[in-house]
């Protein structure tokens, strides 16, 4: 009975459960901080296990769709709506799916690492109710297939993420940093908002798959384009709108910028999802494609040649990130601008986007990883300051193989994750552009350049008197890490498996925007 | 031409919004001109909703079946709701930065400047 109640409405479970667990929180806290810790980590394992279960639903018996307040959870467009699918309904396609369940499992394994690094800190109650709101929100940001839903999320997640950036209020730097994000982000939602009211007025539908069957593509569905791509790449941090990324991330608690890496993500998606689905061929695939291409190479170049000099290890490994998303960028933009042609679509366009989706998956943990392990040496040694770091490598041991392993796998290094991302592009690339290939080449050796020197001035050396004293990180928050660590080797070596049952449908989904539109407006 | 006066409003007020937001200095004022740049979609929103000498979209006991949108006005008290909580976060930043710098000019908030 209650195995059938939760396959029936997984998808609004995803999204009501970290929801209501958020809002429980503080009053579960007044009992004890130990029921605190079971409440939290108990939200997270349940929202963990649907999320894998959706995805095994929908990758089984493909896409799954819920429509709020109908008689049935799949009736989307009731009889007397004269064809308009009136109500707000969740659509998790492939694509949903993959960003879900690797969502999930991020949030887990933070969760779990922050049990221990963020327990000394004051107002936890506060701290875990922001937490599991932001799972919530990037849960539906995923899964709605409702522009002004989509909205709501997007307002949830800046608001979760700004609170929990300022998070160390003590510090008027943190409150700067949330501040700037905040007011970009907040600028960035009122545009897209905007762009929603354009649409709407055009052609009388918020749901996406209907407005992607009524697009025009007329002069003000331009406008709105462009307002729905500047606002979603600011959010993503990508590069003429980036400046954000590096202060906010440095400035929070590890374990809230790991999570700020899968909020990015979440964005990413959704600029995926809106140029793919909803407008699809319809809009100039070329020129947007080279859009999205030069988005992606700026973001690889400046973000490695701006982390170089830095001082400081989570401004660091931030700008590295900006420059892990350029190759995201690079390679749904090239599967974009020959979504039209047929023949290199299926020869290296599809290719291109599944290494961008896998890529996107990918970063979510090594990122994810590089920050938990930063954060651990911050935890024990007091500082961020990459020149008073050194000789860790002597009391730090399992941190510093976690470093390694993610180290190897954003620099894309085989037999970890990166590399079997990054090759996928590389290959795809190089048939469309050889000069975009030498370029992602030449990033991805800069930053292992990079971290080279990170990893020698952290670990390396002989042990220091100052930090005679350094224990290993302790036992959760090897835990958190470990898991990701464990998901980058197992990713790696065996990336086929991964790319044929995740990614692969994943990248079909967005390719056929047909297939999405029928789910939601029938004639299947 | 009259009835496209909501939309003239929208957008000297976006105007007036991103001048306020590009060139003040003080913080405050900044929080104001995204208060107006959100108001600008809200209206905005608003009027396309709009019909000519419609009802408000109640069925009961309706002198008539020409009625506004029902949806617009929906999505305008979300945002505003939205809105209404994203202006308290922002001046409670804003009140904490006062207490830290003394001020609450972007120009003297310059520690994350390198």
């Amino acid at each position: 009975m209650i195995t059938d109640f939760v396959i029936k409405n997984a998808p609004i479970l995803v999204v009501a459960i970290p929801l209501i667990g958020a809002f429980l929180c503080p009053l579960v806290a007044r009992i004890s901080p130990m029921w605190r810790k079971t409440w939290v980590l108990g939200v997270v394992t349940v929202t963990s296990l649907i999320a894998i279960l959706l995805a095994s639903i929908v990758l089984t018996q493909g896409t799954v769709i819920y429509v709020f307040g109908a008689s049935t959870s799949n009736l989307t467009v009731p009889i007397d709506s004269g064809g308009i699918p009136i109500r707000i309904i969740f659509t998790v396609d492939a694509m949903s799916a993959a960003m879900e369940v690797i969502m999930a499992m991020i949030g887990f394994s933070v969760i779990l690492y922050s049990m221990s690094a963020d327990q000394e800190r004051s107002s936890l109650e506060q701290y875990y109710t922001l937490f599991l709101l932001l799972i919530c929100s990037v849960m539906g940001m995923v899964t709605t297939g409702d522009l002004f839903n989509f909205f709501v999320f997007l307002e949830i997640s800046s608001m979760a993420s700004a609170g929990l950036v300022a998070y160390r209020v003590e510090k008027g730097r943190a409150i700067e940093a949330a501040i700037k994000y905040f007011i970009v982000s907040t600028i960035a939602a009122i545009f897209f908002l905007f762009a929603i009211a354009i649409l709407y007025g055009q052609y009388n539908a918020l749901n996406i798959a209907m407005l992607a069957q009524r697009l025009q593509f007329t002069l003000i569905d331009k406008i709105a384009l462009i307002l729905i791509v500047m606002a979603l790449s600011t959010k993503c941090g990508a590069v003429p709108m980036h400046f954000w990324t590096p202060d906010a991330y440095s400035l929070a608690p590890s374990s809230v910028t790991a999570m700020l890496v899968v909020v990015s993500l979440a964005s990413l998606y959704a600029l995926f999802r809106f140029v793919f689905t909803m407008y699809g061929l319809t809009l100039s695939y070329v020129t947007i494609g080279w859009v999205l291409i030069t988005l992606g190479v700026l973001s690889m170049v400046i973000g490695v040649t701006m982390a170089i000099p830095q001082k400081d290890v989570q401004r660091l490994i931030a700008y590295q990130g900006i420059s892990q998303i350029g190759y995201m960028l690079l390679g749904m933009g090239v599967g974009l601008a020959v979504l039209g042609n047929p023949a290199q679509l299926s020869s290296f366009g599809i290719i291109a986007m599944e290494g961008g989706i896998f890529h996107i998956i990918n970063h979510a943990i090594y990122e994810g990883l590089l920050f938990l392990t930063a954060g651990s040496i911050i935890y024990r040694i007091g500082t961020r300051d990459l020149d008073k770091m050194g000789g860790l490598g002597h009391s730090m041991k399992y941190t510093m193989i976690f470093f390694m392993i993610g180290v190897l796998a954003i620099a894309g290094v085989p037999p970890f994750n990166g590399f079997a991302s990054k090759l996928l592009i590389y290959e795809s690339v190089y048939l469309f552009n050889p000069v975009l290939a030498i370029i992602a080449l030449v990033v991805s050796i800069l930053t292992l350049a990079s971290f080279v020197k990170v990893f020698h001035s952290i670990f390396m050396g002989p042990r220091l008197l100052e930090y005679a004293g350094v224990r290993e990180a302790p036992l959760p928050m090897l835990i958190g890490m470990g898991i990701l660590a464990v998901l980058i080797v197992v990713f790696g070596f065996f990336p086929q498996v991964v790319v044929n049952t995740i990614v692969a449908p994943a990248a079909q989904a967005l390719v056929n925007q047909g297939g999405y539109l029928s789910v939601i407006l029938g004639g299947r | 031409m009259f009835w496209n006066l909501p939309y003239f409003t929208v957008v000297i007020l976006t105007f007036i919004a991103i001048l306020t937001i590009l060139t003040k200095k003080n913080l405050v004022k900044v929080l104001l001109g995204i208060n107006i740049l959100e108001s600008a979609v809200n209206l905005l929103i608003i009027s396309i909703g709009y019909r000519e000498g419609g009802v408000a979209p109640i069925f009961t006991l309706a002198p008539s079946t020409n009625m506004v949108l029902p949806t617009p006005q929906a999505l305008v008290l979300t945002s505003i709701v939205i809105g209404v909580a994203t202006s308290a976060l922002l001046l409670s930043f804003t009140m904490v930065i006062y207490r830290k710098y003394g001020s609450v000019d972007v120009e003297k908030m310059r520690e994350l400047r390198e």
